[in-house]
């Protein structure tokens, strides 16, 4: 697909003229004509939309910030499914359970990582899930820390499965049985004579 | 089931290894058997089939066909041999005291034999082994008894059978064992020397000494055994109780000083006595004679010092010098070669030659056959030959011999060249140890690589055949054939896995021999001139062999070296034998008689700068003296000698006793390497209640991977793991004997734990209405030992595991994972820890021989018992059922776990029989070795025969099966490879063709 592509658009030729409000430099505005003094209800228009996007955004936001809720039931229903015995299917439920949530919170930021770090020296580090809602007048930290935790909600279920799974080192037992047996100071030869 | 036989202990190994449980599980899908296929039979697993030094041989007449004969061993085994390839047609294995006393063939059918003292007579058929009959003869005191089958003597078709030894003949009817007449020949202390029957009468003639003076003869009739006539007549200086008859009427017999022949006539009740001098016949005599029994008529043979002198008798008072024959020789018995004229051999050693000679009756001074071949001098000295003739084709006789060697090997010569042998000795072997191979050197290849790519092609093809259940019978053959020829597994170097060893075992005879466990050939093998016998050892014996020297780091260019132990006599004061023989070569290194005697051995855990091990031999005078004997090694020991304990049981006291060791007060520099025996304790068990049964300890080289026992909801128990541990089992004096002699109210079966440094009793517990045999095994921290229970009339099997509580503390995760806890540093024995104990009992439907427990390389793999049962098999046993947490319903984390329901008996499941259909005769004892593959025990057991094979207990979770298909694998493989380039041409294709739509 990448090659086909490639060699369709040799060139191309944008005939739509919405130079109009980003306006090219280089072109003088005709005389009296003030980009920035336009008309007030024009601007009222253009502000309410704006605010109507931001509440949009604010909005898609929290639902992406909520989606791993399902994930989280969906994931427990399918423990509770899979029992505690180590077997392959448990085991794969249990990798996958611990799999998304790590995934989530880093594999997807890694693309855009340097931008969101040029934002903001702040809320930083990963999640590129809202780069599309950024907005100046969108508060994303709050549905952020929700995801986060929702996620590492997820990572916890997927650590005590495998807790449960018996397949953490937890005990005491997973710690002494590498342990070599104690030599002993003393040595003692002999027994029944040799006939 | 899939998951049930992952050990508690191979899981808490995985659990911190992820991965592999992934692995694993895919495993535990495969469906699981332990046991063998038919086609796998002798794969992995070899068996050798031996019969032991021969005693008396029996060949068949030329009536019977095809050319056999029939031997009778010292290993209590009556045995058909082919003549021709020595090869055993059949074989019966008699009782461990069922000694053999003669064997001869009845109406030309039957082979007879007598056994146990003169009481049992067997008749088994020729041709095939099968017992025709057998009976019990009344003996009441048992001496020494012969068989004499009449020949040619028809009573309705019947020939009887006398069996003669005391004062009683026993006729017996050689088709059904019947005793036809018994006769107690009411004399005190008459001990019948010979039965013959004069030439074609109704009369045997019993010649006999009472007392040591006084000859007597009888005749009894036949049919009745009537006593038709009887004289006795006595010599007043005496018999010895030697004779042999040289006539129908005439016996020669040493006096009772042993330097003088007497012959005896006898004819009409008139008996004379004639007393021969010896220095008259033979100039420069001196000293005591032996007379041999050599069955020759007018002939005999007396044996002075080392010589033996052939005499011929003319008369009754004259007897004729005829030959001198030096030491080493042997005479064989008289052979008829027709009605008046007899044969016999002499074979004479002359350093490595031997030499034939035949001579008969007719003419003594010249021999009908004289032939000289060279022979092995590993095989020692002649010790017995038996002649048989053939007619050859110009019709003179020729003759064979069946020559049994020092070293107990059997020989057929014939025509002056060895047809066969057997190295027999291997019948008796005495200890065992192993040694690795040599390691592969770059750029020599040993192995020889597959002849061609067409060849290495049509193998995979018919594997693969094979696998896909495609083959027909012809090609199923030749895989079996392919995978036996395979000679991967014969290679003399070390292999990846650790398969390939020598096994090198001490032999009765004194001959070290070394195995491959490949096939069990054998590499090369030893008979130590120290333990022959000798001018300074006239008595010699084996007595252990040990490794000596096993390079590892230091030493690297050396061979390996195992040290033989050996004694001269039978005394336990007899001074002791060393010898020193190199593992790859056989060459002997050193060699020498001790200075003082051997009780016990022990072998140290140290070894000095060369890697010689340090042996501590200590004699009957309770002295200790260290090997080997420089300064390097002294310096070793002297680090850690006040570590050094040692322990003695003696059986004899009902005392085990304990000792220190200290280094002598007056420090003379010859003695340097003695040490003094310092007594600390002792046990003394009660003789009028207790009597030791049996001792067990844990191998010295048993590797124990992990201290930790975990059970259910993840605890720990801390096993009590000490080398220094001993369990006695005593039983009350009265139940010491056969199984039935005591009441169960009497019988009392005591087992204890010792601790062999301190002597404190970890742990005893009785077993009331339990008697022995005992038979127990000590592994890790468990002992499981097998007894007879009185009440239950059943064989029982208990197992004691023993738990350390000092430890039981350590159980918080994060001391553990700092490391600040105390469990790996070194533990003495004065500490006194607590111990708690566990112990459980079964029944087992097998009565036992021997048991063991399997060893490996790491000690992970879960362990099995080994039993040898009564009928000379060896049966694996999981560990896992002699668990002392069985309980009859466990809980959900118990089967987790992997503990079985409890159930009154342990289970014996045919396929676990590690021997599969095959006998190892008369099994005395099983080796374990681990193999360097964690998962792999190969195990050697030896009895009359051999038998080797490896085991996987956990099933080889560390490698691919044998007949794993590469073949299959690789075309798979192939197969996808190319699936994903046509598949990817494809998809191009197509695609081009929708970017032109």
């Amino acid at each position: 697909m990448e090659k086909g592509k490639g060699l369709a658009r040799r060139w191309a030729v944008e005939f739509a003229e919405n130079s109009y409000s980003s306006s090219p430099v280089d072109v003088p505005d005709p005389m009296g004509f003030s980009r920035s003094s336009s008309d007030p209800d024009d601007a009222n228009a253009s502000r309410q939309k704006k605010e109507a996007e931001a509440a949009w955004k604010a909005q898609k936001a929290w639902e992406v910030a909520q989606a791993p809720v399902k994930n989280l039931l969906m994931m427990g229903f399918m423990m509770w499914m899979a029992g505690s015995t180590v077997h392959l299917f448990s085991i794969g439920i249990t990798f996958s359970a611990l799999w998304q949530p790590i995934s989530a919170l880093q594999g997807v930021g890694k693309v855009k990582t340097f931008k969101v770090l040029q934002h903001s020296g702040m809320t930083m580090f990963l999640l590129a899930v809202f780069e599309p809602y950024k907005d100046p007048r969108v508060d994303t930290l709050a549905p952020k820390l929700l995801f986060i935790a929702l996620n590492l909600a997820g990572l916890v279920l997927g650590i005590w499965k495998l807790n449960t799974l018996g397949l953490l080192p937890t005990h005491a037992s997973d710690w002494v049985s590498s342990l070599p047996p104690a030599s002993e100071v003393e040595y003692a030869g002999g027994g029944l004579p040799v006939h | 089931m899939s998951s049930s036989h992952l050990r508690p202990r191979t899981a808490m190994a995985i659990r911190a290894r992820l991965g592999f449980v992934i692995v694993l599980s895919l495993f535990f899908s495969a469906t699981l058997s332990t046991a063998l296929y038919e086609d796998q039979v002798g794969l992995a697993d070899w068996h050798h089939k031996y019969i032991g030094k021969v005693k008396h041989a029996v060949f068949h007449t030329q009536k019977t066909g095809r050319k056999r004969v029939v031997v009778s061993t010292e290993e209590n085994v009556v045995a058909s041999l082919d003549l021709r390839t020595g090869f055993i047609f059949w074989r019966n294995v008699l009782g461990k005291n069922d000694h053999i006393d003669q064997v001869d063939i009845a109406l030309g059918k039957y082979v007879v034999t007598l056994s146990s003292g003169g009481s049992i007579l067997r008749a088994w058929n020729l041709p095939d082994g099968q017992m025709i009959w057998e009976s019990t003869l009344p003996v009441s005191t048992p001496s020494k008894s012969s068989l004499y089958v009449l020949a040619n003597m028809n009573v309705g078709k019947d020939n009887l059978i006398l069996v003669f030894g005391g004062s009683s003949i026993h006729a017996l009817s050689s088709m059904d064992g019947q005793i036809v007449w018994r006769k107690e020949l009411s004399i005190d202390s008459l001990e019948i020397q010979q039965i013959f029957q004069p030439h074609d009468s109704d009369i045997i003639n019993v010649v006999g000494f009472v007392g040591s003076s006084e000859f007597v003869v009888y005749q009894i009739s036949y049919r009745t055994g009537e006593v038709m006539q009887q004289s006795k007549a006595s010599f007043e200086s005496g018999f010895c109780g030697e004779a042999s008859l040289v006539f129908d009427n005439l016996v020669v017999a040493l006096d009772a000083s042993k330097s003088s022949l007497v012959s005896i006539s006898f004819k009409n009740e008139v008996i004379n006595f004639h007393q021969i001098n010896l220095s008259d016949l033979v100039p420069d005599f001196s000293g005591k004679v032996t007379l041999l029994p050599l069955k020759f008529n007018g002939m005999l043979a007396i044996e002075i010092a080392s010589s033996i002198l052939l005499l011929r008798v003319k008369g009754a008072n004259e007897l004729e010098f005829v030959e001198k024959i030096s030491h080493p020789f042997a005479v064989s018995d008289a052979l008829p070669l027709s009605k008046v004229q007899q044969a016999f051999a002499i074979l004479q050693h002359d350093e490595s030659k031997i030499h034939f000679k035949v001579k008969s009756d007719n003419d003594l001074r010249n021999e009908i056959l004289k032939e000289t071949i060279q022979m092995d001098s590993q095989r020692g000295n002649i010790e017995k030959v038996f002649i048989n003739n053939y007619i050859r084709t110009d019709r003179t006789h020729g003759f064979r011999f069946l020559v049994v060697m020092e070293d107990h090997s059997l020989l057929l010569i014939q025509q002056g060249e060895i047809v066969w042998s057997r190295e027999d000795g291997l019948a008796s072997i005495v200890d065992s140890t192993t040694s690795e191979l040599p390691v592969e050197k770059e750029g020599v290849s040993v192995a020889e690589v597959e002849h061609n790519l067409f060849e290495w092609l049509k193998g995979h093809l018919l594997k693969l055949k094979g696998t896909l259940m495609l083959a027909s019978p012809d090609e199923v053959a030749a895989i079996q054939a392919i995978r036996l020829k395979s000679s991967e597994k014969n290679k003399m170097t070390r292999d990846h896995n650790g398969f390939r060893k020598l096994i090198i075992v001490l032999t009765r005879a004194g001959k070290v021999l070394a195995l491959h466990t490949g096939d069990g050939r054998v590499v090369w093998s030893v008979l130590l001139p120290a333990l022959r016998r000798s001018e300074t050892c006239g008595n010699p014996f084996a007595l252990r062999v040990y490794q000596w020297q096993v390079p590892h780091h230091h030493a690297m260019h050396e061979n390996p070296s195992v040290l033989v132990v050996g004694r001269c006599g039978h005394g336990f004061d007899a001074p002791g034998i060393f010898s020193i023989v190199d593992s790859y070569t056989g060459k002997v290194q050193n060699s020498f008689i001790l200075e003082h005697s051997v009780s016990h051995i022990m072998p140290l855990p140290l070894t000095d700068s060369t890697e010689q091990r340090l042996h501590l031999i200590i004699d009957a005078k309770l002295q200790a003296h260290l090997y080997p004997k420089n300064s390097d090694s002294l310096k070793h020991f002297f680090n850690e000698m006040p570590n050094i304990y040692w322990y003695s049981v003696e059986v004899e006291k009902n005392k085990i006793k304990g000792y220190s060791l200290e280094s002598k007060a007056e420090l003379d520099t010859a003695e340097e390497y003695v040490f003094q025996a310092k007594e600390l304790w002792s046990i003394i068990f009660p003789s009028e209640s207790e009597k030791i049964a049996v001792t067990a300890t844990r191998k010295m080289n048993e590797i124990v991977h992990t201290q930790a026992k975990v059970v259910a909801d993840q605890d720990v128990m801390y096993k009590y793991i000490s080398k220094n541990i001993l369990f006695v089992a005593t039983v009350s004096p009265k139940a010491a004997g056969e199984i039935g002699s005591a009441t169960p109210e009497e019988a009392l079966l005591y087992a204890y734990l010792i601790d062999t440094v301190s002597g404190r009793i970890l742990h005893r517990v009785c077993h009331q209405g339990a008697q022995g045999p005992v038979h127990a095994v000590v592994s890790e921290n468990w002992v499981v030992y097998h007894y007879f229970n009185l009440r239950a009339h059943r064989y029982e099997m208990s197992v004691i595991e023993i738990y350390d509580q000092s430890r039981a503390d350590n159980k918080d995760v994060w001391k553990l994972v700092l490391g600040k806890h105390n469990l790996t540093a070194p533990v003495s024995l004065y500490s006194r820890p607590d111990v708690m104990v566990k112990s459980q009992s079964y029944f087992f439907t097998h009565s036992v021989k021997s048991m063991a427990v399997t060893a490996t390389a790491k000690g992970i793999t879960s362990k099995q018992l080994l039993v040898g049962t009564i009928g000379d098999q060896v049966l694996a046993l999981d560990k896992r059922f002699l668990d002392p947490r069985r309980s009859v319903n466990p809980t959900q984390s118990e089967k987790e776990e992997g503990i079985i329901p409890l159930t009154d008996s342990l289970p014996i499941v045919p396929q676990s029989y590690i021997t599969h259909s095959l006998q190892v005769e008369d099994l005395r004892s099983m080796v374990t070795i681990p193999a360097k593959l964690e998962s792999t025990t190969l195990v050697f057991s030896y009895g009359v025969d051999l038998f080797f094979t490896r085991i996987a207990p956990s099933r080889t979770y560390d490698s691919l099966t044998e007949d794993f298909s590469y073949a299959l694998l690789l075309i798979t493989i192939v197969v996808l490879v190319a699936a994903i380039f046509v598949t990817w041409a494809l998809s191009e294709k197509k695609e081009l063709k929708e970017k032109w739509r």
